[in-house]
């Protein structure tokens, strides 16, 4: 699904990723760790394509087609979902309007009709149950005055909404507490399908204990330094990052 | 239009006391080149209007020529050359302008495309000749029961020239008594050269059933450049009141001077909503519409209300302070504006809250974008007059900043002559973020609706106080209006 070849990313002149390589297959889920700073949300941007990370060398495939060349919006319509570390707060915009635009303008970009008014309230209703967030919440401007857990649920009903079928999570494990973190987990696992695929940013072993993954990889330097299983999760938490970094050298 | 034996009649009684003679031939579609009081008594005569509309016109004229034209701090155009311009030409003939869409800018076009005009209104908005207008619109049917239901209600909505003919008396009451003549410069030349506009009144105790829109007009008639609207509210009514529309006009003329004034009576109500879009020029500023338009509103009575809503996105240069009166006791003015310049547009735009009554009220809420490298002015001054007990003002100014070759400034001017007045005032600067668009994008949206969405966001305030279906054009508008500035 994703290719990503010898990636080399500059942000403000500096180098942040030299050299990253990681291939993500359909039905499968991966997670990334490493230490702040490492370039984590750098990579996630990367694929996103946010404006100011240049890619100075290497490529990013997705489903065969170059990533690269297409716009942000046009690789939201192709299917990737970025669950953000920061949600950014959008006043005055409801938080239903935005999902409805959202939804309308990825259905556009695919060539579908545009959900009509009734049935998406029918439509983000059930989504919103399914991960628990209170209907209020969606009459609210965007992520503006909610808690960091729930910034986070939202990126989650954003997702469930937006049905993409590759989705980055930044991070999305931060700040919840027991039961959201639980809530958050089964929209993950719902969400596998031997269609989908993800990438899932953490630096808690926790989340991998709901959702396990069937890569992990250690980025440190702008580089996957390490690849195993859900075993290298365990095994950083008990040792750190530094034992790695030693052992890779 | 007016008979020729009929106006040829007219143009004789007229002339006949004019010393100078009266040269002009009176089957030319145009007014002689500039302005003169010959031009004056020929646009009245064309107009085949009563005698004291003559003399109200050339009082007016007589006081223009001594005025001076504003020169504003803020704004730098290329004046326009008065003795250059037509003050009146009759409905255009098929020769001027574009003869099919082909004539007509690419880039006017491809908006309307986006707001989802249909194309015979595309024809009709881009000033397309040899349209039939009935085939513009379906809507001559419609227009037909309006009426009627208006009729019933004694409600009067027509045209300000056949105001002036069939409601002399209200026209001479009214007329002025807002806005007087001498008020400014461009007051005084409309005064001089009105060629059209609206009248609307509303007898006691009614409240209008539908919002009332130029739109409907438009087939009806070209308001021209120097448009009038009289609009009075008896006492206990209320009536919603539409002006213009969301879809770039254009017009060759290219000095706009409106006058507009609202006549508010115990315990009425007029809500006056606007949305400007006349062209605002290429990218380079060239060919944008210089619009300068005084409105004002006066709360006369008791508990009268006026609100003003506007959202000015078009024309390459704004000039406009809508203004409220409060007179009345426990009146209220209430002030929403959006303003919207990209390229090379400049806005000055602003209000006047003129509290005298006891216990006034009033609300400003300004909401001011820029992009490209267009300026941005906000402008505004609450008064409070010594015998006006217990007035109030909440004043909230917020500017949002695309890119950073444009500006905003902010003039607020508080004159309080009366201790009891409590007056507030918040503002803010503000530069779109690009993280908001980029989750925008993120979420699928293209960088044109992530901007529209964000200040459509930004504009919520004002947003909310437009009637529904303006809202909605008013929404797309403000996205399309910002085009071409990121990225
Ligand atoms: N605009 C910028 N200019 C210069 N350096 C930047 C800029 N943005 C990010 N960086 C740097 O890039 C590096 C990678 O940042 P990134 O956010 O990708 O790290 P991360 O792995 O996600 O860290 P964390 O675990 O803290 O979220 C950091 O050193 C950061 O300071
Ligand atoms: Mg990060």
């Amino acid at each position: 699904m994703l290719e990503i070849k010898d990636l080399h990313v500059e942000v403000g002149g500096t180098g942040i990723l030299k050299g990253l390589n990681l291939t993500i297959n359909a039905g499968e889920v991966h997670a990334i760790m490493g230490p702040n700073g490492a370039g984590k949300s750098t990579l996630s941007y990367a694929i996103a394509g946010k404006e100011g990370y240049e890619i100075t060398k290497g490529s990013v495939t997705f489903k065969g087609k170059n990533f690269l060349a297409l716009e942000c919006h046009e690789r939201a319509g192709e299917g990737l979902f970025l669950g953000m570390q920061y949600p950014v707060e959008i006043p005055g915009v409801s938080n239903m309007n935005f999902l409805k635009t959202a939804l309308n303008s990825i259905r556009r970009y695919k060539d579908l009709p545009e959900m009509a008014a009734v049935e998406f309230l029918k439509f983000i209703r059930s989504k919103a149950s399914e991960l628990k967030m209170d209907i209020e919440m969606l009459k609210r401007s965007v992520n503006v005055g909610f808690s960091g857990g729930e910034k986070k649920r939202n990126e989650m009903v954003q997702m469930a909404v937006l049905e993409p079928c590759f989705a980055v999570l930044d991070e999305t494990d931060s700040g919840l507490d027991i039961d959201a973190l639980r809530t958050v987990s089964e929209g993950i696992n719902r969400f596998r399908s031997p269609e989908n695929a993800a990438l899932i940013i953490t630096h808690y072993q926790r989340l991998l204990d709901y959702v396990v993954p069937d890569f992990v990889h250690i980025l440190a330097e702008g580089k996957i330094v390490k690849t195993g299983d859900k075993d290298l999760a365990l095994y950083l938490e008990e040792h750190g990052y530094g034992a790695i970094e030693n052992d890779a050298a | 239009m007016v008979s020729t034996a009929e106006t040829r009649k007219a143009v004789e009684d007229v002339s006949a006391d004019y010393k100078y003679g009266f040269v002009t031939d009176i089957d030319t579609e145009k007014a002689p080149i500039g302005l003169s009081e010959e031009v004056i008594r020929f646009i009245s005569a064309k107009k085949n209007e009563p005698e004291w509309m003559l003399k109200h016109r050339l009082k007016a004229y007589k006081m223009w020529l001594k005025m001076e034209e504003p020169d504003w701090s803020l704004l730098h155009y290329e004046k326009i050359d008065l003795s250059k311009t037509y003050f009146y030409s009759a409905p255009k003939s098929a020769a001027d302008g574009p003869q099919s869409l082909e004539d007509v800018d690419p880039e006017l076009l491809e908006t309307y495309k986006k707001l989802g005009i249909p194309l015979k209104e595309q024809e009709m908005l881009a000033g397309v000749q040899n349209i039939a207008v009935d085939v513009v619109f379906d809507s001559v049917s419609v227009a037909t029961t309006f009426k009627k239901t208006l009729n019933e209600k004694g409600i009067i909505f027509c045209s300000i020239s056949e105001a002036i003919i069939d409601y002399p008396e209200m026209v001479q009451k009214y007329m002025g008594s807002v806005v007087p003549m001498h008020d400014n410069f461009y007051a005084a030349l409309n005064n001089a050269v009105f060629t059209d506009g609206t009248f609307v009144y509303i007898p006691k105790g009614v409240r209008c059933p539908m919002e009332l829109s130029t739109y409907f007009r438009i087939n009806e008639q070209n308001t021209g450049q120097f448009e009038r609207t009289l609009i009075i509210a008896d006492e206990g009514s209320y009536v919603s009141y539409l002006e213009g529309c969301t879809a770039p006009q254009r017009d060759e003329n290219q000095l706009h001077a409106a006058v507009v004034e609202l006549v508010i009576l115990d315990d009425a109500e007029i809500k006056y909503s606007t949305v400007q879009n006349w062209y605002p020029g290429d990218k380079d500023g060239k060919g944008g519409i210089y619009n300068f338009v005084t409105k004002r509103a006066a709360c006369r009575g008791v508990n009268a209300k006026v609100s003003w809503t506007q959202v000015e996105t078009g024309s390459a240069i704004t000039w406009k302070y809508p203004s409220c009166i409060l007179q009345g006791d426990g009146s209220v003015g209430e002030f929403y504006s959006v303003a919207i310049t990209n390229n090379h547009q400049q806005a000055d735009t602003g209000t006047k809250m003129i509290h005298i009554g006891k216990n006034t009220k009033s609300v400003i809420i300004s909401k001011g974008i820029s992009a490209g490298k267009a300026q941005n002015i906000y402008r505004g001054l609450v008064k409070v007059m010594s015998n006006a007990e217990n007035a109030r003002n909440f004043t909230q100014c917020d500017s949002l900043l695309i890119g950073d070759r444009c500006g905003a400034h902010t003039v607020p001017y508080i004159e309080v002559k009366n201790p009891s007045a409590q007056m507030e005032h918040e503002a803010t600067t503000s530069k779109i973020s690009e993280e908001q668009l980029f989750y925008c994008q993120q979420r699928g949206l293209n960088i044109e609706e992530a901007m529209g969405v964000v200040v459509n966001g930004f504009c919520k305030d004002v947003m909310i106080q437009l009637p529904m279906e303006f809202a909605v054009e008013a929404q797309k508008l403000l996205g399309i209006s910002l085009e071409g500035s990121v990225g």
